[in-house]
């Protein structure tokens, strides 16, 4: 055990290289969260009457809610009160209004991040919505899916301009009173994304959101809401990164999908959040509420998930399966490395007939990470003829740390068909060796391995994520072997 | 036919934990030769591949291993990977998800690379691994197999020829490839080894029936008993072995 340990340690203490910080002059209101604050997040906003009306509703709700603690996580007692609700990157002018608009430095910072914003990206057929902090910046090729009718665009923007299909959904998924951390979100969110594809569109290009903690103790409350309207198809790219810092800072998001019928909606994310240094200082707390509805017929809804950062990840995207013979399918990669917990899973809630759903997690633990993965499934009495297959498969990497799955099936209707796999294994000394001695170095032994391991989710990404994905991996994994 | 040194071990002494298990291994090999190296259970057959092939949990404590005149023990595993050493492994590994073919290439590159090489493209690649399947009677199905998963144990040694065969190394070392093997199979592996047999190469065939001599004919075979090479003679050693049995060569070594 003297010459592969060594090298699987350096391979998990490798630094995060998202953590650099941007000094940008920012707005940024008194920390604290009662009434006014709200009021003054609503009013910088400049939002209609019917938002703050919604936002201190949540907010009121939210006082009687105590936080949850089910979780199979650990993490000192957040402090609401010291928390900062909003900061925005100071513009000289207003909002911007083109990408020459915008601070230089920010635009830096994305590109040190490697966001494609500028017009090259239009080839690999992206449009970025970025979200520095808590508003959006700029909205990429926003016209170019104009033409078509799609909307892409900031989630204020949608307030302002869309009133109507944002008061007609928001909160009809994930409504502000479902737990704890969406009513929180639902009384201070500062921006997110927007998106509505109509009928029959197919939407001709990736739709992508990158969101970056950068301030001190600001806490993260965006909000994304997507609908596909009958016959339409869009797929949305979400990733996530923050600068290193000592304390905890707070993601609390919600996410909203809405998929009439047959129509399609993917929603893929790569999370690299600051997961803390290796004894587990800072880090972000990202407990995120997603959910997707296929309200009607021949919907589809498919979450993807590659996990890899956070000191602790609390999330559990879910498709609620109303229509008749709708799809709902969630494919993730976790990883936990160092001291990082991670308790993600989804919901499928089968209401329809003939509806069906896939989850597949592969979860990974090195270091002294922590990995849970928390499924339910529920078919309800209408939904004959429902089918559910799960398979959830644990990698362990090193002797101290830990997985565990708590599924949870509630099934009320005799026609439907429930399966559930699940395996928990090891990186073995022996696999290392034997790749080793064809000729592989241990870096390169362990990346194999887990790419292996990650192969069924990864094929689910679209292809410059699945890249991405396998590359963060690498780099999450460095110094794990051992 | 042989030619320089390529292996040359010296007093080699090995122990795993507190236990002796190796004491004091001489042998030289030379290019061109093919050994075969038999002995008893627990004569210390797998630890001589462990400890040349460089798997953690094995301490020298005495002697030393020169490979194509370099000193064999220095090198990490995947150095002696590249530099043309092979282990053939007695139990191979299964890797999920990992394919075949890519495994392959990634390794044979890794090769080349030391080589001073550049990497084999994919399709050149697939040329070449399709002819070596077909002298090692592998169906090219397994190419779009996991690393051994779900194979049998037959295939799985197949697969291990199939690497042997495309990484074409310098000393082969055969780590009881012939156990548990049907007669085809062991024609599969005495087959791979003789593509093998010219002056540039050498082969290790460590085995503890004398059957798979049946097929390949080796230049020298040595007695292994107690951690030490007893006795070492041409192939008739080997059949003068099934007819006496290793007993009399463990009391020499006092084991």
């Amino acid at each position: 055990m003297t010459t592969a340990a060594p090298k699987i340690e350096d391979l998990i203490n490798r630094e995060y290289e998202a953590g650099f910080y941007t000094d940008i002059e920012a707005d940024t209101i008194p920390h604290g969260l009662n009434d006014d604050i709200v009021r003054l997040i609503s009013q910088k906003k400049d939002e209609p009457e019917f938002m703050l009306a919604w936002r201190l509703k949540a907010f009121r709700h939210w006082q009687t809610m105590r936080e949850p603690h089910w979780q199979n996580v650990h993490y000192p007692p957040i402090d609401y009160q010291d928390i900062t609700y909003y900061s925005a990157p100071k513009s000289r002018a207003g909002a911007p209004k083109s990408l020459d608009e915008v601070d230089p430095q920010l635009l830096e910072t994305y590109e040190k991040l490697g966001i494609p914003m500028r017009e090259r990206e239009l080839l690999a057929g992206v449009a970025v919505d970025a979200v520095f902090d808590s508003v959006s910046v700029a909205t990429t090729f926003k016209a170019k899916l104009g033409e078509m009718g799609i909307i892409f665009c900031s989630f204020s923007e949608a307030v302002k301009e869309h009133p109507e299909l944002v008061q007609r959904y928001l909160g009809s998924v994930v409504p502000y009173s479902d737990n704890y951390f969406a009513a929180l979100n639902s009384a201070v969110f500062s921006d997110g994304s927007f998106c509505y594809i109509p009928p029959g569109v197919r939407c001709p290009m990736e739709l992508s959101t990158y969101f970056r903690i950068n301030a001190a103790k600001t806490g993260q409350f965006e909000r994304t809401l997507i609908i596909a309207d009958a016959g339409s198809s869009v797929s949305y790219l979400e990733g996530c990164t923050a600068p290193m810092r000592d304390e905890n800072q707070l993601h609390a998001a919600v996410v909203e999908l809405v998929a009439h019928r047959d129509a399609q909606i993917k929603y893929s994310t790569v999370q690299n959040w600051y997961p803390g240094d290796k004894d587990g200082k800072g880090g972000i707390y990202n407990f995120v509420t997603k959910r997707g509805i296929c309200l009607e017929e021949n919907a589809k809804i498919s979450w993807t998930q590659v996990e890899t950062g956070s000191a602790i990840t609390w999330k559990y995207p879910s498709c609620i399966l109303k229509g008749d013979r709708s799809v709902g399918e969630f494919y993730s990669v976790a990883l936990t490395n160092h001291m990082q917990q991670a308790d993600t899973g989804t919901k499928m809630i089968h209401i329809g007939k003939d509806t069906k759903s896939t989850i597949l997690s592969k979860a990974i633990s090195a270091g002294r990470g922590q990995n849970s993965y928390r499924g339910l499934v529920k078919v309800m009495k209408s939904a004959s003829g429902a089918r559910n297959y799960t398979q959830c498969d644990s990698l362990l990497i090193g002797d101290r740390c830990g997985a565990h799955t708590f599924p949870y099936m509630e099934v009320r209707n005799a026609s439907a068909r429930v399966e559930h796999e699940a395996t928990t294994s090891k990186i073995s000394e022996d696999q290392l060796f034997y790749c080793m001695q064809r000729g592989l170095s241990a870096e390169d032994a362990v990346s194999m391995i887990v790419s292996g391991f990650c192969k069924q989710v990864f094929k689910e990404l679209p292809m410059e994520f699945a890249v991405e994905a396998q590359k963060l991996l690498g780099v999450s994994l460095e110094g794990s072997v051992g | 036919m042989s030619g320089d040194v390529i292996l040359q071990i010296e007093n080699l002494h090995a122990q795993v934990g507190t236990t002796a298990i190796l004491r004091g291994i001489d042998l030289i090999v030379r290019r061109g030769e093919v050994h075969a190296i038999m002995g008893p259970n627990g004569s210390g057959k797998s630890t001589l591949c462990n400890v040349l092939a460089g798997r953690d949990g094995y301490t020298v404590t005495a002697g030393r291993v020169l490979y194509d005149g370099q000193d064999l023990l220095a090198m990490a595993p995947e150095e002696r990977a590249r530099a043309g050493v092979f282990l053939a492994f007695q139990y191979p590994v299964e890797i999920p998800g990992v394919g075949n073919t890519y495994f392959l290439r990634t390794a044979l590159n890794a090769v080349r690379k030391h080589r001073g090489l550049e990497p084999i493209d994919a399709m050149d690649f697939l040329t070449l691994v399709k002819a070596k399947m077909q002298s090692v009677d592998m169906d090219p199905k397994f190419l779009n197999r996991s690393v051994n998963e779900g194979f049998s144990g037959g295939e799985k040694k197949r697969n291990e020829i199939l690497q042997m065969a495309v990484l074409e190394p310098t000393l082969a070392i055969l780590d009881e490839t012939d156990s548990g093997l049907d007669i085809d199979a062991l024609r599969v592996v005495a087959d791979g080894v003789n593509a093998l047999r010219n002056d540039r190469h050498a082969v290790v065939a460590i085995t503890h029936y004398q059957r798979l001599l049946n097929y390949l004919v080796p230049d020298v075979v040595h007695v292994l008993a107690g951690g030490r090479i007893v006795k070492s003679g041409d192939k008739q050693l080997a059949s003068e072995l099934e007819a006496v049995g290793y007993a009399p060569f463990e009391a020499a070594a006092g084991a």
